[in-house]
């Protein structure tokens, strides 16, 4: 109690509010280091995870592809059906379409989502992913690393790594495609 | 029972809730209690669970530990098939229940079977019944929960879903559409679900049937009820021809084959007078060259086949969302 108390002192003297030109220059901080991960001439598929996943892997599919990568292949997953929480995380989500039109076996896979907590969701996505094909390798990239794993998997590509945030707190990503803006707000939760 | 603050009144089920809706019903008893809002939610989630059938694993882990009963007092194929399938495909383990050969000849009633198997653990009860109101009763005798796959002529919701998912998928909408409903209504389970669904969603929906097969009763329903085919026929999007239950009818009501293929089937003759791009459907099993002919059940107009394709999908929606609903939520 005693630390939690502590570790909350000191996130609230932390920053809590990212505007759009952080969001644009953490996501070409993962450009970056993507293209020099990956090489441009040989296959890769990007996926996303809905929501904000989804669009976070367009934006980095297209940068990509003005940077030379011409074989990048292009998919969203819903993991609703694939989560383990779904009786704690309270309303339902709505389970919305996984798109996976492309062949996922045997060439390197990125999985992207904008936020990194627990790793439940991304256990869900490799679920998915294994029920569609074998990879060659998959990779994963956030936008933030909020910490606060509950299993052992780490993200290898991480725009903005923020010190563990205190569980009644959420990090809110916002997206311009989808929330008129881009943003990234540590708040807590209501 | 007086309401205070312990006792709070029941909330109105039919009220239509927020956009950002969440599921929350343990049963699926009727069209008639869904709000518009929970329609659309069910049939959005169907379009989603549509792409697992096309996987190369037609699988997903959502049900899984889960277990669901087909418990069926009447015939069927089509409905026992698509659900056990459509559990299958959530990774729930399936029992099948047949009144024939089961302890109800030996006179069981049907909520003590229910409560005997619901002891076993299960999870979901689907449940076919001769009786209306059924699913009703079983829903209020036992603790899991209820679908209800057609009691009586009372309702036969999924049926309903899945005309209304198909109808969708053809036009991109519902509200507005002409929707037709041909044949012997008043024994249809599947006539009643699909006039409620259609109504919420904004159709506008003709009955249409000899008068012993429709009674006028309908019309308080809000449907248009007609006598003769031919006068809509041109005017509609839809039409969607009823099987004539032999085993419900009393030959009082109904004169002869010929007769009623004459005035109520869908032939060729009549067909030709139909709107171009008629959307033509059956909830199956079909009477071929008597409610329907044969070149139309199998012509480029139908969406029979469509109608089972989608079953799968609604009724994968139906098992998710009821197996799903929380907890705390109270009963219906």
């Amino acid at each position: 109690l005693f630390f939690s108390g502590l570790s909350r002192i000191f996130w609230l003297s932390m920053r809590t509010v990212y505007d759009a030109s952080d969001v644009q220059r953490t996501i070409e901080t993962l450009v970056d280091r993507l293209a020099v991960a990956f090489s441009p001439a040989s296959p890769l598929n990007i996926i996303g995870i809905r929501t904000r996943g989804e669009i976070l892997a367009q934006r980095l599919a297209l940068a990509l592809a003005s940077r030379g990568f011409s074989r990048i292949g292009r998919g969203v997953l819903d993991v609703t059906l694939y989560r383990d929480d779904l009786s704690e995380i309270g309303p339902k989500p709505m389970v919305r379409p996984t798109e996976m039109n492309i062949d996922i076996n045997a060439h390197p896979l990125l999985l992207v989502d904008d936020v990194l907590f627990t790793g439940r969701s991304i256990r869900a996505a490799m679920d998915a992913l294994s029920d569609f094909g074998r990879p060659a390798a998959v990779r994963l990239a956030v936008l933030v690393d909020r910490g606060g794993r509950e299993l052992p998997i780490q993200a290898d590509f991480v725009g903005l790594k923020l010190p563990d945030v205190p569980g009644d707190y959420r990090v809110n990503v916002k997206l311009g495609e989808i929330d008129g803006r881009d943003e990234i707000l540590v708040e807590p939760r209501t | 029972m007086p309401h205070d603050k312990l006792h709070p009144p029941p909330a109105d089920t039919r009220k239509a809730p927020a956009a950002t809706l969440a599921w929350t019903r343990k049963h699926l008893l009727t069209l008639e209690s869904l709000s518009a809002a929970e329609l659309e939610y069910l049939l959005n989630t169907a379009q989603s669970f549509r792409e697992v059938s096309t996987r190369s694993i037609k699988k997903v882990p959502a049900l899984r530990g889960r277990v669901v009963v087909n418990a069926f007092f009447e015939d069927s194929t089509r409905t026992r098939t698509s659900f056990s399938l459509a559990a299958s495909r959530l990774s729930a383990d399936v029992i099948d229940f047949s009144e024939k050969g089961s302890s109800v000849s030996k006179g069981e009633t049907l909520v003590d079977t229910a409560r005997n198997i619901e002891a076993m653990g299960v999870d979901v009860i689907v449940l076919r019944h001769p009786a209306s109101g059924a699913a009703e009763v079983l829903a209020r005798s036992v603790k899991c929960s209820v679908v209800n796959a057609g009691d009586g002529a009372h309702e036969h919701p999924t049926q309903g879903l899945l005309d209304l998912y198909t109808i969708r998928e053809r036009f991109g909408k519902i509200a507005g559409l002409k929707v037709a409903i041909v044949g012997d209504i008043a024994n249809s389970r599947v006539a009643r679900s699909n006039l409620w669904g259609l109504k919420k969603l904004g159709a506008e929906v003709i009955l249409v049937g000899p008068p012993t097969l429709l009674p006028r009763a309908f019309e308080s329903l809000g449907a248009r009820c007609v006598h003769d085919f031919d006068s809509i026929v041109s005017q509609v999007d839809v039409i969607n021809m009823l099987r004539v239950q032999f085993e419900r009818i009393r030959t009082s009501q109904f004169p002869s084959v010929r007769e009623f293929t004459r005035l109520f089937g869908l032939t060729t003759e009549r067909f030709a007078r139909c709107k171009k791009d008629v959307f033509v459907m059956h909830p199956g099993p079909m009477n071929r060259g008597i409610e329907i002919g044969s070149n139309i059940a199998d012509g480029p107009n139908s969406g029979i086949l469509t109608q089972v394709t989608n079953g799968l999908a609604v009724r994968m929606a139906v098992l998710y969302l009821v197996s799903n609903a929380t907890a705390e939520t109270q009963r219906r």
